[in-house]
């Protein structure tokens, strides 16, 4: 089983690797969205600091959405999604392995965040094993909910616009509770981050039990 | 038991019935060429045996699965080889076998052993399956059905796009593996070359079985159980 | 199939039952007019504004009893694969997502005059019902974008589920964000309420109550009769493939 989850991680992040898809243009994207907040929002540093966090996890979610359509483009171009059935592997475990893939791309990319919105937002890191869990477990959540509906859309025609109307929805509380933990990351504002951090991992624990039952389903019939 | 026992079975695609109500009853170690014209629901039956379709109505059964509700299992013991070689363009040659056979539970020896059998160079192990040739590509899908060493093969067209040496490789293998007892059913317009092999011909029109026919190849050899 | 047809050329999602409910939600919307204008005091602090009351709690309350009939057909359809938990699903969503909207409208303009804004960002239930509402279109947009239809039922019932299940997380994250309200408290249970006030209320429920199950009732037979539709098609299509194999002009002339 959990031979088979890195089984389907390790395909999914060599195929990152050989492609460079996230690198080359997911990476860039995310920084672009960063400098264009920091225009709109003035060269007010007080608005700038204040509005860090929101920005940062609004870019993530961006972001996630390039991620998600091409961990399910991956599976679909030439018949692909078929090997991975006739593969034999089972559907728990691509469910976790191609979370995993997502998850460990996008805490890359976040990870160079970072970096960007110390550099261009002057942000100072208060407590980083909150910022670096924070930026764990709300990945894995994006990841989680994610990969799931990726399978849910990825044989609708219009999947490209069907993806984000279902995903960012169901992904508010995410970029709720990690803005609010990475406010008390970057001690912005007096809060409790760790409570939030609370609240993201019962959403990580209660969208991947969801995924869990609904993937084999999803690949089977949908 | 027949390998195959389909009984009045549909199949949609999206609202299209692609197959309309088909009757169908394999023997082990059959060889079947499926023929019919185009969107006769060839390529459909093919998908549907491979387990990778839900019958809408009908019973269908396959190596003792029932399709309606034990596909998963069937999957792991029958080989596909469809129009589009379902690999991973991404990844080299090696790569891609070497991620069916871990799915598979193969050992790792089984995957050059089957780039051998297809005859590919050692030049090629390494290279991105994107760069390859169709027919490169198609001997690549070829030896991801090999290396599993299914019970039932399921060929869609698999001449197309080989060279006359791949497609006497082609043969070579489909015959040494129904004298190891497999079933093979093959969709080809290639009759002259897939007639010698077959036991059998089944003529596909509109979803469902026109006609069959026994051949010369079953009522001359005496390897049918 | 003749049978069908003919059922279906003659088809109405209208029956003798739909149409006295009909009456019925149509006396009890005049009713609730003359109470909740008329009848009902004013408030001493929102004056007059109070009367969107009666709108906007009974819409509130039959959008979360509507999106709750979703998540069940939406389990049903995954568990009983029944065509029929599937539709009263779609039903629910659809008729959901008009209350959903109504709720959020009465919502604003009633908090214009109350609370000096059409939006409040702090505020609980609406910032979920927002999402809620997000979701739901969604959901509807899922659907719209087709398919075959096992698959559609599917995919729907997926999502149905996942707004189910996240709508507790999204109301407890907007809680702790927000941290303040100028929500008030549930209208229904702090007894502040004067009777006749309470009485139009309850009279609005159940009004909204009936006008649901009355949209219910038409929505899923109109669902039904789709269902029969393509069923129709489908064994049309499969007698014309079926006619194919008959007249193959090769029958038998291959070897």
């Amino acid at each position: 089983m959990l031979a088979d989850v890195w089984l389907v991680t390790n395909k999914d992040l060599r195929i990152e690797w050989r492609s460079r898809v996230t690198f080359n243009q997911v990476v860039p994207f995310a920084l672009i969205v960063l400098v264009l907040f920091g225009f709109a929002l003035d060269t007010n540093r007080a608005v700038l600091r204040a509005a860090t966090s929101g920005v940062f996890w609004l870019t993530v979610l961006f972001v996630a959405v390039v991620a998600v359509t091409r961990s399910t483009m991956i599976e679909i171009s030439d018949g692909a999604r078929r090997a991975l059935l006739l593969g034999g592997i089972e559907p728990v475990a691509i469910y976790f392995g191609k979370t995993l893939a997502i998850a460990i791309q996008l805490f890359g990319v976040e990870l160079l965040m970072v970096g960007g919105v110390i550099f261009f937002f002057d942000a100072t890191i208060a407590s980083w094993p909150l910022l670096l869990a924070t930026c764990v477990v709300a990945t894995w959540c994006v990841a989680a909910s994610g990969t799931l509906l990726g399978a849910l859309v990825a044989n609708v025609a219009a999947r490209d616009t069907v993806l984000p109307i279902l995903l960012l929805p169901v992904l508010a509380p995410v970029l709720i509770a990690a803005s609010r933990a990475f406010d008390d990351a970057l001690g912005v504002l007096v809060v409790d981050g760790w409570v939030w951090l609370g609240l993201l991992a019962a959403f990580g624990i209660v969208n991947a039990t969801l995924g869990t039952l609904a993937y084999g389903t999803l690949l089977e019939e949908a | 038991m027949p390998i195959v026992e389909l009984r009045d079975v549909v199949v949609l695609l999206g609202r299209f019935p692609a197959l309309s109500g088909l009757n169908l009853s394999l023997n082990r170690a059959e060889v079947v060429l499926l023929q019919g014209p185009n969107g006769a629901g060839k390529s459909t039956l093919l998908r549907l045996c491979g387990g990778l379709l839900r019958p809408h109505s009908g019973s269908a059964v396959v190596l003792g699965h029932d399709l309606c509700t034990a596909r998963a299992a069937l999957r792991c013991r029958v080989g596909l080889l469809g129009h589009d070689s379902a690999l991973y363009d991404d990844l080299s040659v090696v790569e891609n076998l070497r991620f069916f056979a871990k799915a598979a539970r193969l050992p790792p020896q089984t995957v050059v052993a089957a780039l051998d059998r297809l005859e590919l160079s050692r030049q090629l192990h390494s290279v991105p399956v994107r760069q390859l040739s169709a027919g490169q590509r198609r001997r690549v899908a070829l030896a991801t059905v090999v290396l599993r060493r299914p019970e039932l093969w399921l060929l869609d067209e698999p001449h197309a796009g080989l060279d006359q040496e791949a497609r006497n490789l082609l043969d070579e293998l489909v015959a040494q593996a129904v004298s190891a007892g497999a079933t093979v059913i093959v969709a080809s317009h290639d009759h002259e070359r897939t007639l010698n092999l077959a036991t059998r011909t089944v003529t596909i029109v509109g979803g469902a079985v026109a006609t069959q026919a026994q051949t010369a190849a079953d009522t001359s050899s005496n390897r049918r159980l | 199939m003749k049978n069908i047809a003919t059922s279906v050329d003659a088809a109405t999602t209208k029956s003798r039952a739909t149409q006295i409910l009909g009456f019925v939600v149509l006396f009890g919307v005049l009713a609730l007019i003359l109470l909740g204008f008329f009848a009902a005091p004013e408030d001493d602090e929102q004056r007059d504004a109070v009367r969107m009351i009666f709108v906007h709690v009974p819409s509130a309350f039959l959008t979360y009893a509507a999106f709750s009939v979703t998540a069940a057909g939406s389990l049903m359809w995954l568990w009983k694969r029944s065509r029929w938990w599937d539709i009263v699903a779609h039903s629910a969503a659809e008729i959901g997502v008009i209350f959903c909207g109504l709720t959020l409208f009465t919502g604003s303009v009633w908090g214009r005059p109350t609370w000096n804004t059409y939006w409040d960002w702090g505020d609980v239930r609406l910032v979920t019902t927002l999402i809620l509402f997000l979701m739901m279109v969604g959901y509807l947009a899922l659907r719209a974008a087709g398919g075959e239809e096992n698959a559609v039922a599917t995919r729907a019932a997926v999502v149905g589920l996942l707004a189910a299940v996240n709508i507790p997380i999204i109301n407890r994250s907007v809680e702790w964000w927000a941290n303040r309200t100028l929500h008030q408290r549930s209208s229904l249970t702090d007894g502040n309420l004067e009777d006749l006030t309470l009485f139009t209320l309850v009279v609005g429920i159940v009004v909204w109550v009936l006008f649901f199950v009355w949209a219910m009732i038409h929505r899923f037979r109109i669902g039904w009769l789709e269902h029969q539709l393509r069923d129709i098609e489908l064994q049309a299509a499969i007698a014309g493939r079926r006619a194919e194999t008959a007249n193959d002009p090769t029958g038998g002339s291959l070897p």
